[in-house]
C-alpha cells in the first residue's frame, strides 16, 4: 500500500514537471523555434527560485513565499530564454547550437551563483542549496501533493485554450508551419516567435523549480536538472505537439521515472537490481517510442528554419 | 585550371583567415563578458584572482623562480596538454559528424562507453595500451552507430537519440564498472576504479618518444604521447574529409541529402558510417584520458556526464569545424579549464571557466555574422589588389 502511495506521489511530481516543460517546448516549436535549451532554462529557473526561497526572510507567510519564488523562477526562465530568441530569431543563428550553448552555460552559471551564495552566507564552497520546502507541500489523504500539480493543470487548460481557441494561438502556429504565408497576411513573424520562445522560457523556468523544490530540501546543482529537460523534449515529440496528448504522455513517462524512487520500498527491492537500471528505464523507453513514432511525426513544418523575410 | 589556380587558393586563404579572425573575436568577447561577470561577483579581486589565472592557464607557474629551479613550473602546462588530448578528440567527433549534417551531441555518452572499453581491457584483461585504445574506440563506435542507424532507417532526430543514449550509456557503464562495489575494476578504498599503473603498467600510454621522456620534461606523470596521437588523428581526419572520395560523399550528404542521393551516393550508409567514426573518435579520446592516468574513473558519480563530451562541441565550433583547427581550440578550452581551477576558489568558483566557454559557444552560433564582416573587409581592401595583380 505504501508503495502505491509513493508511486502516486512521485508520478504526480514528475508528471507535473514533464507536463510544464514539454508544454514549454510545444509553445516554442509551434512558433517555429526548436528549443533544445530547455535543460538550461530549467536549471536557471530552479536556481533563481531556490535562491529566492533562501533569501526570503523567515516568518514570511506561505502564500507570499510561493508567489515570490515562483515569480523569480518564471522571470529567470523568461530572461534566459530571451538569449535563445535573440540568437535564433534576430541573428538567424543555428537554433540547435544556440540552445546547446545555453545548456552549457546554464549549469555553469547556476553553480557559480550557488557557490557564490554559499561563500557569502555560510563560508563554504558547497554546490548545494538548502531551503525550506514545506509551503509547497500538502497532503490529500495519504498522498503527498505539491502546489505545482495544480499549477500545471491550470496552465494545461490555459495553454490549450490559448493555442487552439484564440487568434493569437492560430497566428503563432501559422508562424511555425509557413512563416512566409503568415507574413503575407500581415502577421509579424518575429514578434510571434519571440512570444513562443518567451512563453517556453516561463514554463521551462517554472518546471525547473517544480522539479527541484517539492522533492527534497537540499539540491546539488552540479547535476543541473539531470536530463529532465531532454526527457521533456521526448514527451513533447511523443505527445505530437498537442497539449492534451502531452499531458497523457507526461504521466506515462512519470510512472517509469518513479520506479527508481520506489524501488527500495516495494517488491521491486527484492529483485536486487542496481538503481541505475531503473534510472535508465525512462530513457530506454523514450528511445524505443521515438523509433516507432518518428516516421509519422506531426512536427511544425518550419521549425528550426530561421525566418528570412526575403525568402518567399 | 592553371589560369584560375591562384584565385581558389586566395579564396581559401580568405575563408580561413576570416574563420580564424571570427573565432578570435568570439574568444575576446567571451573573455570580456566573463570579466564583467567577475566584476559583478567581486570587483576587488576580479583581475588578480579571477581573469589573470584564466588567461595564464597552464603557464601560471612560469616566472616563479622557486618552482622553476625544481622544474615543477612545467606541471600545470603538462596537465593542460594532457587534458587537451581528449578534448581535441571529442571536438573532432562533433566536427566530423557536423560535416555530414549530423549534430553529435552524444559525444559524452560515447566518451563514457570508450572509458569503459579502455579501462576494462586495461584493468581486467591487462592488454597492451594500443589494444586498449582500440577497444575504447570500438565501444565509442558502437554507441555512435545506434543514433546513426535510427536516423538512417527510421528518421529519428539524432539530437534527441544522442541525448537519451548519453544517459543510458552513463548509467549502463557505471553499473558495469561498479556492480555494487564487487566489480573487478572498482577499488573500494578509493571509491574509484583502480589506477591503470597499479593493475597493468603495460596498458599505460607510453611517455617516451624517440628517447624523449615527456613525463620528465613536464614533471607530470600523466604527460604521455597522447597529445601526438590526437594530432595525428586530427591530420588523418582532415585528409579523409578533404582529399578522399569518401570524405567528399560525406560532405555532399551534409550539404544536400537529396542531391547526394540523386548523384548516386548511398546516403543511409554514409549517415551510419559518419556516426560510427564520430563515436570512435570520442571513445578514442576517453582512452587517451584514462589510459594516460590523468584521473581514475568514478562510477558512482552518475549525476553528471563527463564534461569532455559537451566541451567537444565548444572545441568543434570554435575551430569552425576544421579538424586542424580543433587541435588549437582543444588546447585553448583546456587552457580555460586549467585556468579556472587555478582561480582562488574561495573567491571565485572554477565553473566560471565553463561559463566563459559557454558564452564563447553562444557567440560561435552567430559567428557567421563576424565571418561575413571579415570577408567583406578582406574583399574590399587587401585581397582585391593582390588578386588583380595575379590576374595580370
Amino acid at each position: 500500500m505504501t508503495g502505491l502511495v509513493l508511486l502516486i506521489k512521485y508520478a504526480l511530481l514528475y508528471g507535473s514537471v514533464l507536463l510544464l516543460v514539454a508544454m514549454g517546448g510545444m509553445w516554442s516549436e509551434h512558433s517555429g523555434v526548436i528549443n533544445i535549451a530547455l535543460e538550461g532554462i530549467m536549471t536557471i529557473g530552479a536556481v533563481a527560485g531556490a535562491l529566492a526561497l533562501c533569501l526570503l526572510p523567515e516568518g514570511t507567510s506561505a502564500g507570499v513565499v510561493i508567489l515570490a519564488s515562483v515569480f523569480f523562477a518564471c522571470t529567470a526562465g523568461i530572461v534566459y530564454s530571451s538569449l535563445l530568441a535573440f540568437a535564433s530569431i534576430n541573428l538567424k543563428a543555428d537554433q540547435t547550437i544556440g540552445g546547446t550553448a545555453l545548456n552549457l552555460m546554464g549549469t555553469a552559471l547556476a553553480l557559480v551563483l550557488v557557490k557564490n551564495f554559499n561563500l557569502t552566507h555560510s563560508g563554504g564552497q558547497s554546490p548545494k542549496l538548502t531551503y525550506d520546502n514545506s509551503p509547497f507541500i500538502f497532503k490529500i489523504g495519504e498522498v503527498t501533493v505539491n502546489v505545482f500539480v495544480l499549477i500545471a493543470l491550470v496552465l494545461l487548460i490555459v495553454s490549450y485554450y490559448l493555442m487552439y481557441k484564440t487568434r493569437f494561438g492560430l497566428r503563432l502556429r501559422a508562424c511555425g508551419e509557413h512563416p512566409q504565408a503568415a507574413a503575407s497576411v500581415g502577421i509579424n513573424v518575429y514578434r510571434m516567435r519571440w512570444a513562443g520562445v518567451l512563453i517556453s522560457g516561463l514554463l521551462g523556468g517554472l518546471g525547473g523549480f517544480a522539479y527541484v523544490v517539492p522533492s527534497v530540501s537540499i539540491w546539488n546543482f552540479e547535476q543541473g536538472v539531470a536530463g529532465m529537460g531532454f526527457l521533456s523534449l521526448a514527451v513533447m515529440i511523443f505527445g505530437q505537439w498537442h497539449p492534451v496528448r502531452i499531458a497523457l504522455c507526461a504521466l506515462f513517462f512519470a510512472l517509469f521515472k518513479s520506479l527508481a524512487d520506489i524501488a527500495d520500498s516495494t517488491f521491486l527491492g527484492s529483485l536486487n537490481l542496481a538503481k541505475e537500471i531503473y534510472r535508465m528505464m525512462p530513457f530506454i523507453f523514450s528511445l524505443i517510442v521515438l523509433a516507432f513514432t518518428s516516421k509519422r511525426s506531426k512536427a511544425p513544418k518550419a521549425e528550426g528554419i530561421p525566418y528570412d523575410k526575403g525568402m518567399r | 585550371m592553371n589560369k584560375n589556380a591562384v584565385s581558389p587558393l586566395m579564396m581559401r586563404a580568405k575563408a580561413a583567415g576570416s574563420s580564424v579572425l571570427s573565432s578570435l573575436v568570439c574568444i575576446l568577447m567571451g573573455l570580456v563578458l566573463g570579466y564583467l561577470f567577475l566584476l559583478l561577483l567581486n570587483a576587488e579581486h576580479a583581475w588578480d584572482d579571477g581573469l589573470l589565472p584564466i588567461i595564464k592557464g597552464g603557464f601560471k607557474s612560469f616566472g616563479n623562480e622557486a618552482l622553476e629551479a625544481t622544474g615543477a613550473h612545467m606541471k600545470p602546462l603538462g596537465m593542460e596538454i594532457a587534458e587537451a588530448a581528449p578534448l581535441i578528440m571529442t571536438g573532432l567527433s562533433v566536427a566530423f559528424a557536423f560535416k555530414t549534417g549530423l549534430f553529435n551531441i552524444g559525444a559524452a555518452g560515447q566518451y563514457v562507453l570508450g572509458a569503459f572499453g579502455g579501462l576494462y581491457c586495461a584493468l581486467v584483461l591487462q592488454l597492451p595500451w594500443w589494444v586498449c585504445l582500440l577497444a575504447a574506440s570500438l565501444c565509442g563506435a558502437l554507441w555512435g552507430a545506434i543514433p546513426g542507424i535510427l536516423k538512417a532507417y527510421l528518421n529519428v532526430n539524432e539530437v534527441i537519440t544522442c541525448i537519451m543514449l548519453n544517459w543510458i550509456g552513463l548509467y549502463g557503464a557505471n553499473t558495469l564498472m561498479y556492480q555494487g562495489g564487487n566489480s573487478p575494476m572498482y577499488f573500494l578504498k578509493q571509491a574509484k576504479t583502480y589506477t591503470v599503473a597499479s593493475k597493468s603498467p603495460s596498458s599505460l600510454i607510453p611517455s617516451k618518444i624517440f628517447g624523449w621522456d615527456l613525463t620528465k620534461t613536464f614533471n607530470y606523470s600523466a604527460m604521455t604521447i597522447a597529445i601526438f596521437l590526437a594530432i595525428i588523428v586530427a591530420i588523418a581526419i582532415y585528409v579523409i574529409l578533404e582529399k578522399t572520395t569518401f570524405g567528399y560523399e560525406l560532405k555532399a550528404c551534409g550539404h544536400n541529402k537529396n542531391a547526394a542521393k540523386y548523384a548516386g551516393i548511398n546516403d543511409k550508409r554514409n549517415i551510419i558510417l559518419s556516426m560510427v567514426i564520430a563515436g570512435a573518435l570520442a571513445g578514442f579520446g576517453a582512452g587517451l584520458f584514462f589510459l594516460a592516468g590523468v584521473e581514475q574513473y568514478n562510477p558512482q558519480e552518475s549525476t553528471a556526464l563527463p564534461g569532455q563530451g559537451f566541451n567537444g562541441i565548444s572545441v568543434a565550433l570554435l575551430a569552425s569545424l576544421n579538424p586542424i583547427g580543433c587541435i588549437f581550440s582543444g588546447v585553448f578550452i583546456s587552457h580555460l579549464s586549467v585556468g579556472g581551477n587555478a582561480m582562488k576558489q574561495s573567491t571565485f568558483p572554477k565553473e566560471i571557466a565553463d561559463a566563459v566557454s559557454g558564452i564563447i559557444v553562444y557567440l560561435c552560433a552567430f559567428s557567421i555574422l563576424f565571418k561575413g564582416f571579415f570577408r567583406k573587409l578582406f574583399g574590399s581592401k587587401l585581397f582585391r589588389k593582390k588578386e588583380g595583380g595575379a590576374k595580370k
